[in-house]
């Protein structure tokens, strides 16, 4: 097994009877942004908080840049920076106070302090800012004076915990693309926490679904969008989610709603799965049509199926009717019906594991 | 319809039709909820309700308050009944008053050395009762036991605590080896103010201890994580993160224990009662003898008045304090 720059080994967390982490095997590389994505309470947090060394864990090993963290090394001496959901800025000190915190801590002298802090600012765009304290900011300045403060320190790793989660809609998407950028160029390993499937697939070098504790999948967005290891990752991810339908007794089979299209849209050579899709629903959402219906095979079920109608395709679609749907084989994935499981390509990705 | 100047037509019978008709809808509803109850109307039941806090801020502080100003300008003696106007002559007095001026010295020294040991104390506390042990419930019931205990009792425990015989400081101290002689704690000035401080610095902890609690609670906890993360010992957490942020409730905290103990009366009253030779006396306890116990009630109303403009003072710059750190100026 390659060695992770961070590094979990069966790592356990548990608060009495919770399973809040339930035994991760997690391989981090250098340089790389991974992102924990979960629904919230899949120990995501908790992840983080005990690699960061503010939670001890109940069993297993953590290694950062090839050390061991046992529980009795503080946060101090692991070489992380965290930057929290609320930016935890300290509300009576200034900008550069706050920047500059860590490394008084770390003892520096006035004049590498000030260095730093301004070079900091720099990287963020946020020099003329360091006399304000941080109720005279706005929510994406105070977000780029955690960021600085996080950086002065020159961490190993950085530990972002939905920092953009506080962000309006707008502000998110131009600060997910800086974060992006910034992590690139200073190329620190980063593991970023997020409930947000459209903040990890746009960040992250590698995701990490998480479920009950668990790392279900690690892998590429595209892996884990294209070949979801289980029905849990192939319903987390996508909106809308994947659609799962009945098989047969033991097999689900899943596609996602951008690839059930009307037949006519296939070349006909193309190898296509057919399927009949009464129509019950159209939602016009502008860049495409959602059609909800359900399938009328011999095999019937009243399960919702949804496909997803780029803008290009102007074909009438009227609720009610039954229309000739099609998926292309290539795009179709079975899971086992009992275990949720992916078949084939049997490469399934169970991050967890070594 | 009349017709304004404008000459446009206004209707003024209108309203009043249309809500005649809205009305009669109603009719049927019962007549307990058609009527307007006292619940309904705030304006009178919010006076109703004031009411009884009024009155008793009015009859038994405004009025004896009012009484006490009276008094300190007059010569009146308790047992007559007449009220002769002196002007500022008890004043003048007390200020000349080698007595008072001890008092005052006193009062001074016992609240501000009370109340910097009682905010280190208490401070200390809430960080050990802050962390997570095994019986930490018990332990934060137990702290709070000197508050709820009676004063009188407490003080009669300390009196035989500190007793001239039987005192058990001394005997425990002896026995250690690092006492010679003998100390007689209410016999000398220095060792009784030690003793007055000491009960009153017990009495006031756990409050202060409570509210430091409280207000270490209502630091958020990510700030205190990142502090942790940002890699600050905690002697750099303690000055430069949580007491920063503590300082509008841990001023509260100090406004309410100066002005309890510079106007306190009890633990000086019960433990020594001024002695010995009235070295011990506070203004609070030399306003009661010499007004209650001496008859005098022009200069103990005197007296006892004498720090209200200081403490209206001291109010006012830690309200300010308090407020201005609360914005994070």
């Amino acid at each position: 097994m390659e060695r992770g720059y961070v590094e979990t080994r069966d790592l356990h967390k548990h608060f009495g009877e919770v399973r809040a982490v339930d035994g991760v095997n997690l391989s981090v590389r250098e340089g790389e942004l991974l992102v924990l994505l979960g629904p919230s309470g899949c120990g995501k947090t908790t992840l983080m908080r005990m690699i960061a060394g503010l939670e001890t864990p109940t069993a297993g090993e953590i290694f950062i840049a090839g050390e061991r963290m046992d529980a009795d090394v503080p946060p101090r001496a692991r070489g992380i920076a965290m930057v929290f959901q609320s930016y935890a800025l300290y509300p009576h000190k200034t900008a550069f106070r706050n920047i500059s915190f860590p490394l008084e801590a770390m003892g520096q002298p006035p004049r590498v302090l000030r260095e730093r802090v301004h070079s900091g600012a720099r990287m963020f765009g946020i020099e003329r800012l360091l006399d304000r304290f941080p109720r005279q900011l706005s929510g994406g300045e105070r977000q780029r004076v955690a960021l600085a403060r996080a950086v002065v320190r020159d961490p190993k790793v950085f530990l972002f915990d939905e920092p953009l989660s506080n962000l309006d809609a707008q502000l998110r998407a131009i600060a997910r693309y800086e974060l992006k950028e910034f992590q690139r160029q200073i190329g620190t390993t980063t593991i970023y926490v997020t409930h947000d499937q459209v903040e990890a697939m746009g960040l992250g070098d590698r995701i990490a679904v998480m479920e009950k504790g668990r790392v279900r999948q690690v892998g590429s967005p595209r892996e884990v969008y294209d070949y979801p290891a289980d029905t849990f990752v192939a319903t987390f991810l996508g909106s809308p989610p994947m659609n799962l339908v009945e098989h047969d007794e033991e097999t689900l089979i899943g596609f996602r709603p951008e690839h059930l299209l009307p037949r006519d849209v296939f070349d006909p050579r193309e190898d296509v799965v057919i399927y009949h899709l009464r129509v019950r629903q159209v939602e016009h959402l502008g860049a495409d049509r959602l059609v909800y219906g359900s399938l009328e095979e011999e095999r019937r079920s009243d399960q919702p199926v949804i496909a997803g109608l780029p803008v290009t395709i102007t074909m009438p679609v009227v609720e009610g009717q039954v229309y000739e749907f099609a998926v292309p084989r290539r795009a179709i994935r079975s899971f086992d019906r009992r275990t949720g499981l992916a078949r084939g390509r049997g490469d399934g990705q169970a991050g967890s594991g070594p | 319809m009349t017709q304004d100047a404008a000459g446009t037509p206004r209707p003024v019978g209108g309203e009043r039709v249309a809500l005649k008709e809205a009305e009669s809808v109603v009719v049927a509803a019962p007549a307990i909820f058609r009527r307007r109850t006292l619940a309904d109307r705030e304006d009178a039941l919010g006076r109703l309700l004031l009411a009884p806090a009024l009155l008793y801020v009015v009859l038994l502080v405004g009025v004896p308050f009012g009484m006490a100003v009276l008094l300190s300008f007059s010569a009146a003696r308790s047992g007559t009944l007449t009220f002769p106007w002196v002007g500022l002559q008890n004043f003048w007095t007390i200020a000349a008053d080698p007595q008072f001026r001890l008092a005052l010295r006193n009062t001074t020294l016992f609240t501000v050395v009370s109340q910097v040991l009682v905010m280190v104390l208490a401070t200390a506390a809430a960080n050990v009762l802050e962390a997570a042990f095994f019986g930490r419930r018990g332990v934060r019931m137990l702290l709070l036991l000197p508050w709820a205990v009676p004063v009188s009792l407490a003080a009669m425990a300390w009196t035989w605590i500190f007793d001239s015989t039987f005192s058990v400081v001394n005997w425990t101290l002896r026995a250690v080896g690092l006492l010679k002689g003998w100390l007689y704690w209410f016999g000398d000035p220095t060792l009784a103010m030690i003793a007055i401080i000491t009960v009153h610095v017990w009495r006031m902890f756990p409050f202060a201890t409570v509210i430091v609690l409280a207000g270490m609670s209502a630091i958020p906890a990510e700030i205190r994580e990142a502090a942790v993360v940002d890699g600050a010992s905690f002697w750099r957490r303690l000055f430069q993160i949580n007491l920063p942020l503590l300082l509008p409730v841990v001023t509260v905290a100090v406004l309410f224990g100066v002005v309890f103990t510079s106007t306190d009366l009890s633990v000086v009253y019960l433990l020594t009662r001024g002695g010995p030779y009235n070295s011990t006396h506070v203004l609070a306890s030399l306003a009661f003898q010499r007004g209650i116990l001496g008859a005098d009630l022009g200069q103990g109303a005197a007296i006892a008045l004498f720090l209200l403009p200081v403490l209206v003072v001291v109010a006012i710059l830690m309200l300010r304090v308090a407020r201005r750190a609360e914005v994070g100026g």
